[in-house]
């Protein structure tokens, strides 16, 4: 059995008086894409505030790397993973260019050298805008920026982080069609990359995950590989609305009709 | 915010200047004017150790330390603000706001109160800025100290407002010992409230403040990055590899020995800690590796300029420096303001 990157053992979270997620067992492998699929409030966020390490479980533990969260300094976990959030604080301005290099915090000394020139950091921060197809908007003030523009600039420095595991929080809720594939596309193409990833839409979920994790809100969860476990029959009571799978070529396009699940 | 076509280091070399400048003027002007011939002659005379007795090497002695305290005091409280406006993320924070300074006076009244010489008072004075550093640390401990807290929304706010209540409580306690003080002493103390700078006679005194400032400043820089990524959010930072919580703790600890010691030589200076950090923002952005020594800089010339025109334009009347800072201060700040 191959070593987890990720580990859920046993993880309790808990909102409030409500239980989020009860006895979690999740092993997510190098190079997984997880897509967490649950509705409004069923805990995505908070769960990947979990497992990024800035909350506290409250029961159970996560494993990352083989060692338990806690046991790694926060300057560790920064070369571990990356959380793009989606929401920004922006109280003052910054290019966008800067905001992508802010991320290489933890390779403060590494570059301390290198950083008089600039050349090398700046290139890589080049790159990761480029792949979100945001390289245009480098010298942008970030205030400035569309809510899309500014999400693919925080993609594009959760990239320049540069960890094996890349947690996201809904990342093409402002992206318009072509960006909402493109961008999965490109973050799919990072190999050896891995990603849990909280997603509303479960077209974009089928085609970008290779695992999924089910959350209701009460506690169960479902979690298995994208093609077992993303199908109408556990959708459908999952959101509480009747969803209808299509086949059209190669893809699974999931269709909420609007009528009751049965 | 404007961004202008000024390099951070042009501007720190031009800040650097203008302090020189500054500390040239505080030494020629006053009650009674010597030459800038004759001052730079006692000046290099003195830095030899000579020991020539001229009007201008008298003038000297007493004007250079006060100068020089002027500047470190600036520099520390302009420090302590910038810093306390970054790290709570609030552009009304001063360097009085989290009840340091009140702790200071509060006990610095009372040692006047009680008849005390010049060193006792700043003694207290140390002593009542640490008393409310240790307050704010036991009561805001939730926010300071405990693993993940400091990344709930919120927490920058919670300590701010354990700041204003302690500084709250302060005031109250320093109106009874005013208003129960015999009158002979109000004078001192109300010189004392406003910020003055008469006291400053000792030279060794003052070159230890300046080496202090110079040495906070640089204990601050080295969290400036750090600094820059909070102000994008806790959470943020965090995962980024900021150890934020023990950021803060060392910051609100540094600020709260900056202000102590500013407060300790030369009362409670009012305004330079609140408009410096904002001056400098105005001109060259919010990159606090800049920002902080920049400010430092600025709030060390407006003290600078404060007390040399307090000491001019009554003279011999010497008005307490506190008194002038606002007034030189907010015009300048209002036509920043207005600037498009």
């Amino acid at each position: 059995m191959t070593k987890a990157l990720l580990a859920c053992r046993g993880l309790d979270v808990r909102y409030g008086e409500r239980w989020l997620v009860r006895a979690l067992h999740i092993e997510v492998g190098a190079g997984e894409r997880w897509a967490l699929v649950g509705p409004n409030g069923a805990g995505k966020t908070t769960l990947l505030q979990v497992l990024a390490g800035v909350r506290a479980p409250d029961g159970g533990m996560v494993e990352l790397g083989g060692r338990p969260l806690d046991r790694w300094s926060v300057e560790e976990l920064a070369g571990l993973r990356a959380l793009v959030a989606d929401r920004w604080f922006d109280p003052f301005g910054s290019r966008a260019l800067d905001t992508v290099m802010a991320a290489r915090y933890r390779f403060r000394f590494a570059t301390a050298g290198a950083s008089i020139k600039g050349g090398d950091e700046q290139a890589l921060a080049r790159q990761c805008l480029a792949a979100m197809d945001c390289e245009a908007l480098a010298h942008r003030d970030v205030r400035q920026l569309s809510r899309g523009e500014r999400q693919r600039v925080a993609l594009a420095a959760g990239l320049a982080q540069q960890t094996p595991l890349v947690l996201l929080d809904e990342p093409i809720s402002h992206q318009d069609p072509r960006h909402q594939v493109e961008v999965l596309r490109e973050l799919s193409r990072r190999a050896p990359c891995t990603y849990v990833g909280a997603l509303h839409d479960i077209n974009a979920a089928a085609r970008f995950a290779t695992h999924a994790l089910l959350l209701t809100g009460d506690g169960s969860w479902q979690a298995g590989a994208s093609h077992s476990v993303l199908t109408q029959e556990r959708l459908s009571p999952l959101f509480g609305t009747e969803i209808v799978q299509v086949q059209l070529d190669a893809h699974r396009i999931f269709v909420s009709t609007g009528g009751v699940p049965a | 915010m404007h961004f202008r076509e000024l390099r951070p280091a042009s501007f720190l070399a031009l800040l650097a200047a203008a302090a020189i400048l500054c500390l040239l003027a505080a030494l020629r002007f006053g009650s009674v004017e010597v030459g800038t011939g004759a001052l730079l002659h006692a000046l290099v005379d003195r830095l030899r150790g000579g020991q020539h007795s001229s009007v201008a090497a008298t003038v000297l002695s007493l004007r250079l330390p006060r100068a020089l305290t002027g500047m470190a005091v600036g520099g520390l409280l302009a420090l302590s603000g910038a810093l306390l406006q970054a790290l709570l993320r609030n552009p009304l924070a001063d360097p009085y706001v989290l009840g340091v300074s009140g702790g200071a006076s509060c006990a610095a009244i009372v040692a006047i109160a009680l008849g005390a010489g010049a060193a006792t008072i700043a003694l207290f004075a140390a002593g009542g800025a640490l008393a409310a550093m240790l307050l704010l640390f036991l009561l805001a401990h939730r926010a300071l100290f405990v693993r993940g807290a400091a990344l709930e929304q919120g927490r920058d706010t919670a300590i701010l407002l354990t700041g204003v209540m302690i500084a709250s409580l302060c005031a109250a306690a320093l109106s009874l010992v005013l208003t129960l003080a015999p009158d002979g002493r109000l004078r001192t103390m109300v010189f004392w409230l406003l910020g003055d700078l008469g006291g400053a006679v000792s030279l060794g005194l003052a070159t230890a403040a300046l080496f202090g400032w110079l040495l906070l400043l640089f204990v601050g820089l080295r969290d400036a990055r750090a600094l820059n990524l909070m102000l994008g959010g806790e959470l943020q930072a965090y995962t980024q590899g900021v150890a934020t919580a023990q950021v803060r703790r060392r910051l609100i600890a540094l600020t709260a020995v900056a202000t102590g010691v500013a407060v300790a030589l030369a009362g409670a200076v009012g305004f330079v800690g609140f408009v410096a950090p904002h001056l400098v923002r105005y001109v060259i952005g919010t990159d606090q590796r800049v920002v902080l020594p920049a400010a430092s800089l600025l709030g060390a010339i407006l003290v600078l300029l404060a007390d040399t025109m307090g000491r001019s334009i009554a003279a011999p009347l010497q008005l307490p420096v506190g008194a002038l800072t606002a007034l030189v201060g907010v015009p300048v700040f209002l036509w920043q303001l207005r600037r498009p």
